[in-house]
């Protein structure tokens, strides 16, 4: 449906100088599904965004949508913005505070190519004024909205003329937590019921992994990986996805062999163990291991199998539906998640045990310092 | 193009693109027109000899040495000087009395000091003049008649046709705006700056010394700055106050050399050349203080509210000092113009002329010839120009604020360059501008309007930027993804998200445009007079009553505007932006 190819951007900054924005960006989205673009400010995310919007020139690429280019750089073609036929939610939302929120809805179709009667206008705002729940509004200055509502009615606004395909530009970012999370859920509901496809842009990683089909991190103006939400947060490609999609525990080690196909022995800080690899590694290799908290298993008596140690506690943090424990384990201090259940008390000795599919080793690049 | 493209639609997109640099090109041109051209035919004609039936035109470097040569031209230059830096220096000096007054004291009627501050707006510079000369002509005026009854001698007390008398009258006229200037930068200032500074031991000299004065420093600077310029460019006080006994300034000088037979116009471009250096040094020096004017920030975006110092018994002396100054500005000048327009031929007030009252010269002005065209050129000027303005600078708002075109600075530095032309400046760079270019321009309205739309064009621009900058791209840029092209972007999006702003601006230029002379001066032909014209046309004829009635009835239109303009600025400034 979209197909990102060899993307470059440039912006010009305070003192006039080109900077690169985003490098060779290159990706895919079926028709349908939900693409996030993940990672942190100034990774290159929104340039990408606004360049599949029309609202910014690339400097090299093409871009298609549904088959029509929208832009290459190497056939000369830009088509504005207001030609590609693209639902946007900005993330200001950009409610406009002239107009009520039923003319706000409207403005696409009064503004559009196709002549619509003014029957069929009102037909279409109106329905799509339902769907975001906001069709008892419709009279109401788009400025007496609140935060959540004017979220709706920007997503409104972009779906009334049924775009080929929807960009949400941060949209959750300007609400407060609780909020955040209500809408997350109904932008979920609204893109699987509509199917609708949709490119979005966050830094927020619990969003990403609870909305997207599949996710793009991104990091200084290049794609790190794509993949489905669980393949990022379970199998991180690098160290820069491994930290920044979740927490983690980075760890030093050397690869002593081979053992089960895709699994090696590796001789880490902690001492010897068994670990997965996504790629092939080879002996003596230095890599990077990384374990989730909550895959870090933690046990007053010592459990069976692979992979376990014996620690002190050394902090613990009650967070109500967890606690974070603290591990001191030869020097290493590793951050658990565990049960409340748990109570061993601080000082106290405590087992760990790192299931080996769980724990992902990383060919060391040398560019992220494991956070020791 | 590719041939061989996937379908996509192609023409009306490159339409809408091609309308957008279609109407931004337009815009630049148009102000590159009004801001430099006439400026340029200016500067050329000052070095050419005056063209007669007899002799064409040559060039020379005449003008220049006539005007500098001469030991006139440094009496003028020197008058000149005096003149600005006094009248400057009197305008300061009362508005910031009054503004500490109003913002650091317990002094009554502070609601009147604001109001008191829309005085210039509402009577024209014109009509202040000649109510000062009937209050304080050596031979008619009233100050010296009364004061001369109450001490039973023939002495002169004031004498407005002198020096002093000009830099009294035009400062005085001004004073408000040194007084909002001087508010802003008190109101601005932080009193805990000064408290900490007596919390550490320094004593009211000190404190006054080394924290007060350095902290407004900037703003004193700028506004001495801009009242000096205006001084300089004024024109109706030292043409009505100077010329009769003599004394010339540059303004009062191109005037006069336009309007000798045969017409020095050379000799009026080497004077305005030497006026514009004059108020493009003190623009110049203005703004730079104003961009560096942020190191200096003491508005802290805190909301405080300073202690105002209870005066104590001498509140008296400061309600005394500000009723003397309503006096002064507003009710003595105001009550004369309306008694000399209840008199049949001007006389001094007393029991037996109150017996004479008459609406005569209401009457009479209503049948005045010229009056009602004048009325209409003067709105359709105004409105006219207003609205051209408004939406011109508008887009090159836009440009400035919202693209990233290399050149836009250049493009608003354009743009407010007319911002140094003094009016009567501008009206002979357009006059002789017009008199070389076979348009068929000269001598008609369209001269004037031109002239109006020049001048007034950098308030349009300010007052769009401030609204523009409130305005966020995604709001464009929402409606740029909703399928719409930049044109109706611009008419439905940004134009009334710009409202407030270009209200407010629309009726700030029908205001100024409508009490306009000094370029209009240079630019009227029968026919066209406007409003500032014909009183202007009756002062010289000596109609002093009808001149009166017609100030009377200008004043109170003046005065209804500015009111809507107070009212929409309070309206649309909470509502929306």
């Amino acid at each position: 449906m979209l197909s990102v190819a060899g993307l470059c951007t440039e912006y010009v900054d305070e003192r006039g100088q080109a900077v690169r924005a985003a490098h060779e960006v290159a990706f895919e989205v079926p028709q349908g599904k939900l693409f996030t673009l993940l990672g942190p400010s100034g990774c290159g995310k929104t340039t990408t965004l606004r360049s599949i919007a029309g609202l910014e020139r690339p400097r090299q690429g093409e871009i298609s949508v549904g088959g029509d280019i929208v832009y290459s750089s190497q056939r000369g073609v830009f088509v504005p913005p207001n030609r590609r036929g693209l639902g946007m939610v900005f993330q200001s939302y950009a409610i406009w505070p002239h107009m009520t929120v039923f003319e706000n809805a409207a403005f696409p179709l009064r503004v559009g190519r196709r002549a619509l009667g003014r029957r069929e206008i009102e037909e279409r705002v109106l329905r799509v004024l339902k769907v975001v729940a906001l069709e008892e509004m419709a009279g109401r200055e788009a400025t007496k909205l609140s935060g959540g509502q004017q979220q709706r009615l920007a997503l409104a606004r972009a779906l009334v003329m049924e775009p080929r395909l929807l960009l949400l530009d941060e949209p959750l970012s300007n609400l407060d937590a609780k909020l955040r999370e209500r809408m997350r859920f109904e932008l979920k509901r609204l893109q699987r019921e509509l199917r609708i496809t949709t490119v979005y842009v966050t830094h927020d990683q619990s969003e990403a992994l609870a909305l997207s089909h599949s996710i793009a991190v991104m990091n200084a103006g290049l794609i790190q990986q794509v993949g489905t939400p669980r393949e990022i947060y379970e199998r991180p490609g690098n160290q820069f996805v491994a930290e920044f999609v979740g927490t983690t525990n980075f760890l030093h080690a050397t690869v002593s062999a081979p053992a089960d196909p895709g699994y090696y022995r590796v001789h880490s800080a902690l001492g010897e163990m068994k670990v997965r690899a996504v790629e092939a590694l080879q002996q003596a290799e230095r890599v990077i291991l990384s374990v989730r908290p909550e895959d870090i298993q933690l046990s007053e008596t010592r459990p069976e199998g692979e992979n376990v140690w014996k620690g002190i506690v050394d902090q613990k943090v009650f967070l109500g539906e967890a606690v974070d424990f603290q591990v001191k384990l030869r020097e290493r201090a590793l951050q658990s998640r565990a049960h409340p259940s748990l109570r061993t008390r601080v000082g106290e000795p405590i087992y760990l045990r790192i299931d080996p599919d769980k724990c992902v080793a990383l060919r060391a690049t040398g560019e992220w310092a494991p956070g020791e | 193009m590719d041939a061989a493209l996937p379908r996509r639609i192609e023409a009306p997109g490159r339409a809408g693109f091609d309308f957008k640099w279609l109407l931004i090109g337009a815009c630049v041109l148009l102000t590159l027109y009004l801001a430099v051209v006439p400026l340029g035919f200016l500067l050329w004609q000052s070095f050419f000899t005056p063209q007669t039936a007899a002799k064409a035109a040559e060039l020379t470097l005449g003008n220049y040495r006539q005007a500098y040569g001469s030991p006139d031209t440094w009496i003028l230059f020197w008058n000149s000087l005096r003149f600005a830096v006094g009248s400057a220096l009197l305008a300061f000096c009362i508005g910031t009395l009054l503004a500490w007054m109003n913002e650091r004291t317990n002094t009554p009627f502070k609601a009147l000091f604001y109001a008191l501050s829309l005085i210039p707006l509402i009577i024209p510079g014109i009509l202040f003049t000649v109510a000062w000369i009937l209050l304080g002509s050596p031979k008619i005026g009233l100050i010296n008649l009364v004061l001369q009854g109450l001490f039973g001698t023939d002495a002169v007390f004031v004498n407005v046709y002198s020096l002093g008398g000009m830099m009294w009258v035009d400062g005085l006229h001004y004073s408000p705006v040194a007084f909002l200037l001087m508010s802003a930068a008190l109101r601005s200032m932080d009193p805990a700056l000064e408290e900490s500074a007596v919390m550490s031991g320094a004593g009211i000299v000190h404190v006054a010394a080394r924290i007060t004065l350095p902290l407004v420093w900037p703003a004193v600077f700028a506004t001495l700055l801009i009242l000096f310029v205006r001084a300089i460019e004024s024109f109706e006080v030292p043409a009505l106050l100077g010329l009769p006994v003599g004394i010339q300034v540059f303004t009062s000088a191109i005037y006069q050399a336009v309007h000798r037979y045969p017409s020095q116009i050379g000799l009026a471009s080497a004077y305005a050349v030497t006026l514009l250096s004059l108020t493009a040094i003190g623009v110049y020096f203005q703004s730079r203080l104003s961009s560096r004017g942020n190191r200096y920030a003491t508005m802290t975006g805190k909301g405080f509210r300073p202690r105002p110092i209870d005066l104590g018994r001498w509140r008296t002396l400061t309600t005394a000092i500000f009723l003397a100054y309503f006096l002064l500005i507003v009710a003595l000048p105001f009550a004369v113009l309306l008694w000399s327009s209840l008199q049949k031929f001007y006389s001094v007030p007393s029991l037996e002329a109150l017996q004479n009252l008459t609406l005569d010269p209401y009457r009479t002005i209503l049948g005045y010839p010229n009056l009602a065209s004048a009325v209409w050129n003067s709105l359709l000027l105004a409105v006219g120009s207003a609205t051209l303005i408004m939406l011109v600078t508008s887009v090159i708002c836009w440009i400035v604020v919202k693209t990233k075109l290399p050149g836009r600075w250049l493009l608003d530095n354009l743009a407010s360059l007319p911002m140094v032309f003094p009016g009567l400046v501008l009206g002979l760079a357009i006059m002789i501008l017009y008199l070389y270019l076979p348009v068929g321009v000269y001598g008609t309205i369209w001269i004037m309007l031109i002239a109006y739309i020049t001048r007034f064009m950098p308030y349009g621009l300010r007052y769009n930027t401030t609204s523009m900058l409130q305005i966020h791209k995604e709001l464009e840029e929402s409606a740029a993804m909703s399928g719409a092209s930049w044109a109706t972007t611009f008419r439905r999006i940004i134009l009334p998200l710009l409202k407030p702003g270009l209200i407010a601006g629309w009726i700030y230029i029908m205001i100024v445009s409508i009490r306009e002379l000094s370029s209009s001066i240079l630019l009227y032909s029968p026919g066209t007079e406007v409003l500032s014209i014909v009183i202007w046309e009756l002062w010289e004829n000596g109609q002093y009553v009808e001149l009166s009635a017609l100030g009377v009835m200008f004043i109170l239109g003046l005065f209804v505007l500015v009111l809507l303009a107070q009212w929409v600025g309070r309206k649309f400034g909470i509502g929306e932006a």
